[in-house]
């Protein structure tokens, strides 16, 4: 399931031009994600989850940061994400059906901002990198 | 059944008028087909669909977009009974097409992603919340008379 050249080169361009606001519309997504599928909400009971909450704000900076790294370390996911796929396995324990939601909802908040730069065959090439995190992030469950 | 809120029925007619359904259902079906080509499995018959722009302007495409989109626009005005609203229509994805149900949450989602990019703004996240809950809703009724 590796990224082509092509399609690594459509994610970095379109990351390129989130710039500095990643952690908004992952936020964005976060919020879109805790309202479409309530079942998530249960793995942030010590979260404040209302609308414009502070605390989404920063847990979607993290997620941000997260994927960022990821863009940035295409070659060696496994390597960059060790720890956040640690924290998910034993600390966390988020069964992964839960990431396939959350990037749904990724790709909703961007096909809803970005729609000029939301072809088809970008769709299918973040659709493909968010794919890679999610399985490395599950990779070492059991 | 859906259990969606008077705000949300209205929400979803509202929006549901502002798009051309048939565009929706189009672009869809071609986003389902580009981003998860294993579900071209079921359509050798329609011709190219070698490349992303294959795929989106193929009329064989457009056409069965539009049959898949004016089923589920029948289903929005049956919210209450979409598992009576789309019972032959599970029977025949199961017993003549052979359809695996988890191909029904893919299109689904799909259909929301496309509303998405052409409602933008107005695609907030309480009408994302129900939509899913139709989407989701149609995705059981169609896999109800599985066996």
């Amino acid at each position: 399931m590796a990224l082509s050249a092509a399609e690594r080169a459509m994610v970095r361009a379109l990351w390129r031009k989130l710039g500095d606001n990643v952690g908004v519309y992952a936020t964005e997504a976060l919020e879109r994600t805790f309202l479409a599928f309530p079942g998530t909400k249960t793995y942030f009971p010590h979260l404040d989850l209302s609308p414009g909450s502070a605390q989404v704000k920063a847990h979607g900076q993290k997620v941000a940061d997260a994927l960022t790294l990821a863009v940035d370390q295409l070659d060696d996911l496994p390597g960059a994400l060790s720890f956040l796929s640690d924290l998910h396995a034993h600390k966390l324990r988020v069964d992964p059906a839960n990431f396939q939601l959350l990037c749904h909802c990724l790709l909703v908040t961007l096909a809803r901002h970005f729609p000029g730069d939301f072809s088809p065959a970008m769709q299918a090439s973040l659709d493909k990198f968010l794919s890679r995190v999610t399985s490395t992030l599950a990779s070492k469950y059991r | 059944m859906v259990h969606l809120s008077g705000e949300e029925k209205t929400a979803i007619a509202t929006l549901w008028g502002k798009v051309n359904a048939d565009e929706v259902g189009g672009e869809a079906l071609g986003r389902l087909l580009v981003v998860y080509p294993w579900t071209q499995r079921f359509f050798d018959s329609f011709g190219d669909l070698s490349s992303a722009t294959a795929v989106m302007g193929n009329p064989k495409v457009k056409a069965h977009g539009k049959k898949v989109i004016d089923a589920f626009s029948n289903g929005l005005k049956h919210l209450d009974d979409l598992k009576g609203t789309f019972s032959s229509l599970s029977e025949l994805h199961c017993d003549k097409l052979h359809v695996d149900p988890e191909n029904f949450r893919l299109l689904g989602n799909e259909i929301v992603i496309v509303l998405a990019h052409h409602l933008g703004k107005d695609f907030t996240p309480k009408v994302q919340a129900a939509f899913q809950k139709v989407v989701a809703g149609v995705a059981n009724a169609l896999a109800h008379k599985y066996h």
